[in-house]
Parts: C-alpha cells; sequence; structure tokens
C-alpha cells in the first residue's frame, strides 16, 4: 500500500499539496488490506506497551555478550553500536510480526532518528564537557583573566604559578576585545553583502546568466582555505597602501590590523551567508508574495516586509553559522592581524590578538615552555569565552528575528 | 537552491514611486557585483602566485629546480577528497536525522533548546574540535582500528599496520564528521521547519504513517536544500585547517584509512608547512591551495547538475 | 648590490675592522645610541618595533619584549611568530624591521633584503635539541649518533635491540616497539635535527638537512613541539626529538661524542655554539659542528637568529633596533630568556662580536 501512495505522490511538485481526490480514494483502499492483516482480533494489530523494555534488556545482553565474545578487550563503542542496533532490529520484527508493515517502517524510521539524535549528541557533549571542565574551574578562580591582558607576563610568572602556585598573572581581555571588534566588523562587511546579493539571486535575477555566474562562484568561495583568504587580504591591503600611501616602513607596517582580519574573514563569511540565506529566501512561499503584490505593495517593501520576515528565523541561524564558521579561525588573522600581548580597542590601527589565535598560540607555544599548565588554563577558559561570545551572537541573531519573524503555527 | 518553483515575476506596476525599487534593486545587484569582484581577485591572487610551482619553465626557477608540482599534489587532493567524503558520509544521515527529529519527532519546548544547543555547537572554535579529536577520539579509535584490520584486513581500506595511537585519516574523518555535523542539521531544520503545514496535513489525513509524510512531503520540498546543506558542509570539510592538522599524522597516499603516516589534505598541508615556507616552496603550496578550489568548483558543479536535473524533472511532470 | 656584496666580503675578512670603520663614518647620534645597555640613550628610544618569524623564539620573545621596558620603557616591541619562512619575507618586504629566523638567510634572500645595506644574524636564541622518549622503566640511555640514526631511520625496532642494550649495560630494556614521533609541520627543529643525524651519522642516515621530516620514513607525527612532546608522553615507547626546554617529564638519551655520552645542558648547548664556524655566506651565522669530539659539547644545538639590516630608513628605527637588540644580548636579556624559555645563554665571544654589528647600524643614505 505505501508503494502505492508513493507512485502516486512522485510527480507532485514540492508546493503541492496532495489533491482532494487523491485523498477520498486512500481510506477505500486502506481498509481492506488493513483487514486482513489484522485477522485476530482488535488487540492483535497493537504490540504490548511492555515491549521496547523486553527488546532493550534482550539487545543489552546479547550485545555485552557478543562484545566479550568479538574484542579482545571489553570496548564500550562497539557494546553501544551492537545493543543500539540489536534493539532497533528486534523491535521492527516484533512490530513487523504484531503490527503490520507499515507500522513497522514507521517505527523503524522513528528508531533511526532518535539514533541519530543520540548519535550527534555524544561526541556534542563530550566536546562541551572538555571546555567547560577544564575552562570554568579556572574562570572561577582567576575572574582576572577576564579583565587583564598579557602585557609583561612572561614564563617566569607561569614557573611561578606553576611551581610554587603563585597566582595565575595575564588574562585574555585582549583576545576578548579583538574577536569582538574583528567579528563585528566582519559581519558588518559580509551580512548586507550576502543578504543583497541573495536577495538579487532570488528575487530579482530570474535566472539569468549573471545570477547564475555569482550562484557558482559563491560555490567555490567555500572552497577558499582560510589562510589563502588571510594571505589575500594582506597582499590586497599592502598593494592598496603602496600605491596610496608609499613603501616608507611605516605605511608597509600599517598593513597588518583588525581591518584586514575583518576583511579576510568577510571572504571566508560571504558565501556561508549567501548559500544559506538564498535557500531560506527560496523556500518562502509565492502565494505570500502575490498575496502582497495583489495588495499593491511594492516588490522592495514586499521583499522587506513579507519575505524576508517571514525567512527570518532561517536566515539567523545561517547568519550564526557564518558567524561561527569565523570565529574560529586562526591563520589568516594571524597573518592579517599580528599577535599582540597588550589590549587595542581601534581595529583600524595596530595589531590585535584575537581569541582563537590567543587559544591556539597558547596551546602550541607556551608562555613558559618547562611549565605548560599555566598556559593551557588560558587556553581552556578562553575557549569557554569564545563559545559564550558566539552564543551571545547567536542569542542576539535570535532575537532580532524572533522581532521580525511573523507568528506561525509551528 | 535553485529548484522549487519558478520566481513570481514582478508585477506590473505604476511608475511614480519606484525609486525604492530601484534603490532596492541595485544594492542587491552590487552585493552579486562585490561577491563577483572579490572572488575575481582571489583567483588572480592565487593564480599569479601559484604559477612559478605549476609552470616552473615560464615563471619559476626552471624544471630542473622545481619539485614535480603534480606528483607532489596529486596525493593531497586525494587526502582531501578522502577525509571529506569520510566526513560527510558519516554526517549527512546523522544531521538528516537530527534535523527530522528537532522538526517533526521531538516535543516542541525541547526541540527549540536542541536547536539552539546545535547552533552553538557549530560555535566551538577549531581548535578546540582539533584538541579534541586528538585527546579523546584518537584513543578511543585505536581498538577499533585493531578489530578492524583483524577482521577486515583483506579490504585494502583496513589494510597496513594500524595505527597504535589512532591518528589516522579516519579519524580525522570522524573529527570532521561532528564539527559539519551543526552546520548540516541547522540548514536542514529550517528547511523542514518551512515545509508548508497543509501538504503535510493532508498527508497524514490520508493515513499516511508519519515516516510516510516525511517521505511524501518533506523530502521533495526540502531536497535542494539538503543538498545546499550538504555543499555548505562540504565546503567546510575540504577547506578545515585546524582540525585536521591537530588530529592527523600525514604522510604519503595510501589507501588505508587506519594507518598513521598516510595520507594528508592540502589545508593541512599549507598551514603544517606555511610559516616556514619561502620562495618555491609557498608557490607550491598557493598552487595546492588552488587546486582546492579545483576540487570544490568540480564538487559543486556535480551537485548543481544533480539538482537542476532534478528541478527539472519536478516541473516537467507538475 | 655591488656595495653590499663588498660589505659582506669585507665582513668576513674581519668583522672587527669593519666595525670601527662603520663607526668612523657614523654620526654622533649613532655611537651615542650604542653601549652594552643603552642607558644614555633610553630616553630617547620609544616606538613600536615590529618583528616576525620563528616561533621557536616566541617564549623568550615574549619576556624580551616585556625585559625590554624595564630600560626602554617607551619602547614597545611587537613579534609575529608566523614562523621563519613567512618572517623572512616579512622582512625582506619591509613588513618587519627585523625577522626571527631558525635558519640563516641563504645568498639570493640577502641580495633582496634591506635595499642598498645587507642584512646580518645575531644569534640569539640558542636551544639545545633533546631526544626524548617515553619508556617504562627507563630514565635515561646512552646512544652513538650511530644509533640515533638508526632508530629514527627505524632500522632498530626494538627497545632491547642488542645495539641499544651493547651501549646501556645494567639497563634493564623491555621488549617495547619503537614508535618514532617526528614534527608533521616543517620546523626548524627538525632541521637541526636531521642535519645532526647527517653530519655525526652519515652512514646510517643518507638524508640531507631538511626542515621536513624525510617522506620515506614518515610514522606517527604532531604538530609543533607541544604536539610531539604530549604524543610521546602518551605513548609507552615512544621516542621523538624536541626543544629540550619543552619535554616536561619525558626521559632523555646522552648523546654520544667520542668516547663519552652526554646529556643535554645548556652549557653543553653554548659550548656547542661557541666552537662553531662563521658561516662565510651569511653574516654573523654559524655552522655546527656535528661530529665534533670535543669534551663537553653537546652537538644537538638549535640556533635560533633575529636578522637585522646594516642600515635602516631613519633614527628612530635605528635606535630601537639597536635598543632591542642589545637589550637581547646583554646578561639580563638571556636570563630573561633562559629564566622563561629555558634556552642556553649565549657566549661572551658572540655577545661581543653581535654588540659590534649593532653598534654599526647606520640610517642609510
Amino acid at each position: 500500500m505505501s508503494s502505492q501512495i508513493h507512485s502516486r505522490t512522485k510527480p507532485k511538485t514540492p508546493v503541492q499539496p496532495p489533491q482532494g481526490p487523491d485523498g477520498e480514494k486512500k481510506p477505500e483502499e486502506m481498509t481492506p488490506k488493513n483487514k486482513t492483516s489484522r485477522l485476530d482480533s482488535l488487540t492483535a494489530n497493537r504490540k504490548p506497551s511492555w515491549t521496547w523494555v523486553a527488546a532493550a534488556a534482550g539487545s543489552i545482553v546479547v550485545a555485552a555478550i557478543v562484545t566479550a565474545l568479538l574484542f579482545e578487550s571489553f570496548s564500550i563503542v562497539g557494546f553501544v553500536l551492537i545493543a543500539g542496533l540489536l534493539y532497533i532490529v528486534s523491535m521492527y520484527v516484533t512490530s513487523r510480526v504484531l503490527e503490520n508493515r507499515l507500522k513497522a517502517t514507521d517505527e523503524f524510521w522513528r528508531h533511526l532518528i532518535w539514533t541519530a539524535f543520540i548519535i550527534a549528541l555524544v561526541p556534542l557533549i563530550s566536546v562541551i564537557w572538555s571546555v567547560v571542565s577544564q575552562g570554568l574551574p579556572t574562570l572561577l578562580a582567576n575572574p582576572g583573566l577576564l579583565t587583564t591582558d598579557m602585557k609583561g607576563v612572561v614564563g617566569a610568572d607561569d614557573i611561578a604559578t606553576q611551581t610554587e602556585g603563585a597566582p595565575l598573572q595575564g588574562g585574555i581581555l585582549h583576545g576578548l576585545i579583538g574577536t569582538v571588534a574583528i567579528t563585528v566588523l566582519a559581519s558588518v562587511i559580509s551580512i548586507p553583502v550576502g543578504l543583497f546579493a541573495s536577495i538579487y539571486l532570488v528575487e530579482y535575477a530570474n535566472r539569468n546568466a549573471f545570477s547564475r555566474a555569482i550562484r557558482f562562484f559563491v560555490d567555490v568561495m567555500t572552497g577558499i582555505p582560510s589562510i589563502v583568504a588571510g594571505l589575500f587580504a594582506f597582499a590586497g591591503l599592502s598593494l592598496l597602501i603602496e600605491l596610496v600611501v608609499g613603501t616608507s616602513p611605516q605605511a608597509l607596517q600599517s598593513v597588518k590590523t583588525g581591518f584586514a582580519a575583518a576583511l579576510a574573514l568577510s571572504v571566508l563569511m560571504i558565501p556561508v551567508v549567501v548559500r544559506s540565506t538564498e535557500e531560506m529566501l527560496e523556500v518562502v512561499s509565492d502565494e505570500l508574495r502575490e498575496a502582497s503584490y495583489a495588495l499593491g505593495v511594492r516588490k522592495w517593501r514586499t521583499i522587506m516586509k513579507v519575505v524576508l520576515p517571514t525567512a527570518m528565523s532561517g536566515i539567523a541561524s545561517g547568519v550564526t553559522l557564518a558567524i561561527a564558521r569565523v570565529t574560529g579561525e586562526t591563520a589568516p588573522i594571524l597573518v592579517t592581524a599580528g599577535y599582540a600581548a597588550t589590549t587595542n580597542w581601534n581595529p583600524f590601527s595596530e595589531w590585535m590578538t584575537a581569541l582563537p589565535v590567543f587559544i591556539y598560540r597558547q596551546l602550541v607555544n607556551p608562555t613558559a615552555p618547562a611549565a605548560g599548565d599555566p598556559s593551557m588554563a588560558r587556553a581552556w577558559a578562553g575557549a569557554l569565552v569564545l563559545i559564550v561570545i558566539v552564543m551571545g551572537l547567536n542569542l542576539a541573531a535570535r532575537v532580532i528575528a524572533k522581532n521580525f519573524a511573523p507568528k506561525t503555527g509551528k | 537552491m535553485t529548484t522549487t518553483s519558478p520566481r513570481t515575476k514582478t508585477p506590473a506596476r505604476n511608475t511614480t514611486s519606484a525609486v525604492g525599487d530601484k534603490v532596492f534593486k541595485g544594492m542587491s545587484w552590487t552585493g552579486g557585483v562585490i561577491i563577483l569582484v572579490v572572488l575575481a581577485f582571489v583567483a588572480l591572487f592565487l593564480l599569479t602566485r601559484s604559477l612559478p610551482a605549476i609552470a616552473p619553465d615560464t615563471f619559476g626557477p626552471g624544471a630542473d629546480q622545481a619539485i614535480d608540482f603534480w606528483g607532489y599534489v596529486w596525493p593531497l587532493m586525494a587526502g582531501t577528497v578522502i577525509v571529506s567524503a569520510i566526513a560527510l558520509l558519516l554526517a549527512t544521515p546523522v544531521a538528516m536525522g537530527v534535523s527530522l527529529f528537532i522538526s517533526h519527532y521531538a516535543p516542541r519546548r525541547f526541540a527549540n533548546t536542541i536547536g539552539y544547543v546545535i547552533d552553538l555547537l557549530a560555535a566551538i572554535p577549531s581548535v578546540v574540535y582539533g584538541a579534541w579529536g586528538m585527546l579523546v577520539i584518537a584513543p578511543l579509535m585505536v581498538p577499533i582500528y585493531q578489530w578492524l584490520h583483524d577482521n577486515l584486513g583483506f579490504i585494502p581500506l583496513f589494510a597496513g599496520d594500524p595505527s597504535t595511537t589512532g591518528r589516522t585519516i579516519l579519524t580525522s574523518g570522524v573529527v570532521l564528521a561532528v564539527m559539519v555535523l551543526p552546520i548540516m542539521t541547522a540548514l536542514c531544520r529550517e528547511i523542514f521547519l518551512q515545509v508548508p503545514h497543509l501538504q503535510e496535513e493532508a498527508a497524514l489525513g490520508l493515513g499516511a504513517t508519519r515516516w510516510e509524510m516525511i517521505k511524501m512531503t518533506v523530502f521533495p520540498f526540502a531536497r535542494a536544500g539538503i543538498i545546499s546543506s550538504i555543499m555548505l558542509a562540504l565546503g567546510r570539510a575540504l577547506g578545515e585547517t585546524m582540525a585536521v592538522t591537530m588530529v592527523l599524522s600525514p604522510g604519503g597516499f595510501s589507501w588505508s584509512l587506519i594507518t598513521s603516516g598516510a595520507n594528508a589534505t592540502i589545508p593541512s598541508e599549507i598551514a603544517l608547512n606555511f610559516p616556514e615556507a619561502f620562495g618555491q616552496r609557498q608557490a607550491e603550496l598557493i598552487a595546492a591551495g588552488l587546486m582546492l578550489f579545483v576540487i570544490t568548483l568540480i564538487v559543486n558543479v556535480i551537485a548543481r547538475a544533480i539538482v537542476n536535473s532534478h528541478a527539472k524533472k519536478a516541473e516537467g511532470l507538475s | 648590490m655591488k656595495f653590499s656584496r663588498f660589505y659582506r666580503s669585507a665582513a668576513i675578512a674581519s668583522v672587527a675592522a669593519l666595525a670601527l670603520a662603520a663607526c668612523s663614518s657614523d654620526d654622533a647620534a649613532d655611537e651615542n645610541a650604542g653601549g652594552d645597555s643603552g642607558d644614555q640613550a633610553s630616553a630617547e628610544v620609544s616606538g613600536n618595533l615590529i618583528g616576525g618569524g620563528a616561533s621557536s623564539q616566541e617564549a623568550a620573545m615574549t619576556a624580551w619584549a616585556a625585559g625590554v621596558t624595564e630600560v626602554h620603557p617607551d619602547l614597545t616591541v611587537n613579534y609575529d611568530p608566523v614562523g621563519s619562512g613567512s618572517g623572512r619575507e616579512g622582512f625582506i618586504a619591509g613588513q618587519y624591521t627585523f625577522a626571527g629566523s631558525d635558519s640563516a638567510m641563504d645568498a639570493e634572500e640577502q641580495e633582496q633584503a634591506c635595499g642598498s645595506g645587507s642584512p646580518f644574524h645575531v644569534p640569539s636564541y640558542i636551544s639545545p635539541v633533546a631526544v626524548a622518549f617515553n619508556l617504562e622503566g627507563v630514565d635515561s640511555l646512552n646512544m652513538k649518533p650511530d644509533t640515533i640514526a638508526k632508530v629514527f631511520a627505524g632500522e632498530i625496532t626494538s627497545w632491547d635491540d642488542a645495539e641499544i642494550a651493547e651501549q646501556n649495560e645494567g639497563v634493564e630494556l623491555p621488549a617495547t616497539g619503537i614508535t618514532v614521533v617526528h614534527r608533521s609541520d616543517d620546523s626548524g627543529t627538525t632541521e637541526n635535527f636531521t642535519d645532526y643525524l647527517n653530519g655525526a651519522a652519515g652512514d646510517a642516515w643518507t638524508w640531507e638537512a631538511a626542515d621536513a621530516w624525510p617522506e620515506e620514513l614518515t610514522g606517527e607525527s604532531a604538530q609543533q613541539t607541544s604536539g610531539v612532546v604530549s604524543l610521546t608522553t602518551d605513548t609507552d615507547g615512544a621516542i621523538t626529538y624536541a626543544d629540550a626546554s619543552q619535554i616536561g617529564g619525558l626521559s632523555t638519551v646522552a648523546v654520544g661524542v667520542g668516547e663519552d655520552y652526554v646529556e643535554y645542558s645548556a652549557e653543553a648547548a653554548a659550548s656547542a655554539v661557541e666552537t662553531a664556524e662563521e658561516d662565510p655566506e651569511s653574516e654573523g651565522a654559524r655552522i655546527l659542528d656535528r661530529s665534533t669530539e670535543e669534551e663537553g659539547v653537546y652537538p644537538i644545538v638549535m640556533i635560533s637568529y633575529h636578522i637585522f639590516c646594516d642600515t635602516y630608513d631613519n633614527e628612530e628605527m635605528v635606535n630601537q633596533v639597536k635598543a632591542f637588540g642589545n637589550y637581547v644580548i646583554s646578561e639580563d636579556g638571556q636570563i630573561a630568556a633562559e629564566d622563561s624559555a629555558g634556552s642556553a645563554p649565549i657566549s661572551e665571544t658572540i655577545r661581543e662580536e653581535a654588540t659590534q654589528r649593532l653598534d654599526a647600524i647606520t640610517v642609510a643614505g
């Protein structure tokens, strides 16, 4: 029966809901078939509510035995995999035997989807746990980390911290300011460009050659290695400054700024913004646009007041992704913004350290090579703060989106 | 992306106050132009910087002084493709499942929270994923590699000495899968939520089970979006530098996925070697970057072709 | 360019004489700005000195940048740990006033650098490279260069190999397999270590010195010194080479020199640099004698240079460079680096020679 449904619905286009006449036919087909599968009684088409407990218990026992036999040393991963697999299969078989094929399939997919969810959660929780468990204690014990930079902090201080228990010196303020400044600047450049470009693609272009070119090259842009983006921004700005200001050492050394880093990050951000926004605008149903036009609303007003708000939640998600894509970058920021130990509030002059650069450098090259723990502590605390910053930006994006978005039933 | 339905033509309108429209259209157009210009410059930059490596006779120090570039770069290209393929193969089904879970299975309130948490995971810097992969995942994989080698060693993928540290291309693929998961999930979830309710309710009303409803309404509606999300994830996987760099013990090309010191990816090769590179070596590395560009281009062309052929089929039949 | 060639060859002939000659042509301000710690000049030196290059110096540079402000409160030193190659490139292009580099500039680079002037090297940062291992129950091992080469080339694969046992009587060696861990990124440390193997054990190690590990030998590897150290610490039976200051709790190999075995130490490393020859191609650089048989010399040493120009565009930069360069090689500067980064202090001879070169820096034109 399910195959009948499929063959009938396959040709339909996404925007067309199933038609009435089909709907009327369907229940008629359904009843006789279902009757054949429910031969015994009314209760026979439902499996007992405790089935899953039994299946789970059985799966765990069998999986434990199998794992012990298969692997020389008992492997947790193997055990969980086998247990999960057995559980899903046994539930499918039970349902297939006690109920019907449709329900069994439905059940099967429901389990798979739950499994996918659990599989996804395990590593994600593990990552978050690593960061929180290693970053939070440091932050709580040294709240000063947030308000100091690394000016004047040398390896000898870290050695004292590690061996004599002296308080942890230095902090991440410079990285914090740097990351916020660079990220905000990069967003200010790339979000409007990306938004307008995708509006052009979806609302104006009508699939002309120009729009096809943009689409194509946006795809290609997603493949730019981040270091190349950094080198590109640096080379471009250097050239510009050489042409405009001259080749004096002062001019050449003024290329590296937070702004240069923001430009480099924009090259990485724009394709993500375009790609996700375009997708979100595409799925806004044409009926909405038509309704707006029918009321005599101008096209740009329609886009601003109808299309964008409808797609806003998705756009916010996409923008968050774009920001997230670049907040973790290290290499392009190092080659464009340098590496300073002091806090710099001005992204348009002098070097600026971004938090990920600081984290990375603290991890690979501790301030005191012989006593890496304090550097490690700063790095993990920095990672935690970085996540909190992005969380804040994400939250802001969502609040904005919520204020714009129309109320929906979902 | 390109598919769903033909765009509505702008309705005819009186021209009295079309200034707003013109300005808006102009701004949108400018956005597109900026992208093309930037990309043209990036391409130009890459090309001019990599010419000494690609054509050493004409632009570089002469063939005798340069390495065989293609011999150098193909294992890197292969490694990049392999690791991205592993990541996508692992992440796509899980991401689809999680997105469906959030959009159609989880309780409403719960779903919002999960969606939010998953978005956040996209925000974890790759350095952290790298450190996590190195410290947590790699040791976990060692017994699995041993087992794969003992039992499936006849397959070339699992041949060779299984790594004793877990720093292999497969581990990198797993870490990348975790990294791209939030990206795919975030986009797919939003698309799945946009499926018109009428369609879904109609399907359920016809007696379809939930899974059938998803197959009938959600997937056709979201196909373009799903591919788009996969492409975004692929872009991230192909270009990911730091996580792979930290997790993988690189080496020359090998079919084996479970040996250390085999395979490498272009971005990590650049990241590892660029700092100490000078002159011709820099040109080689940037040329490798150009090759990554080419890979992305080819993959995207294929993806676009798939989407377009589906779109045509769908339109033709409706 | 002709001038710079002449200058360089003259430098090889007699550094001291040249420095004197250069001094005599200096204007009074420059002589004033020189001096050991630059006390008289401290008031004049201010601004932002920008350099970049080797990340091996990062920890020491942090200490120097902080320490120099004690002598010259208005001088800020910014250092970009982008790597030696990028550092030299930025120096040539004029983006960095000085470069940090794990290897000396070659002739071509020297020609491009510094406009009409020419660059010179100051061996500011000396760090012994330890051969470190993680083997349960074994704290120290003796190995001759040949043995080290065979271990890293994969010819000796087990810790209880007869060759190792022979050199370590009385040490109980387990039958654990040897896991060689090398740097996955190109690095000055790798270049120094392979140079040592090639120089001291040419029979067993046929690869040329290079900043990348030989491709035929790829095995376990990790990024940066911290990476190889943590991987070695986590793997029983692993052996690696790393900056001695960063090896943490790992055991080390006493390296065979002549008939003796020498443990790494700051003094042993410094004496290796002391006895090294001058590099005829690059002013101020050193060529280490890897196969030395001199007593108490630890031959696996990495020298990281600061590269300066002998002329700069303006007075301000000249003063900055002199102030910083002199601080770094001063006793205070070397002690600061030793305390923070665990490097080996430079010897008096090197200090004198470098001071002469630094004091000879003039304003271009």
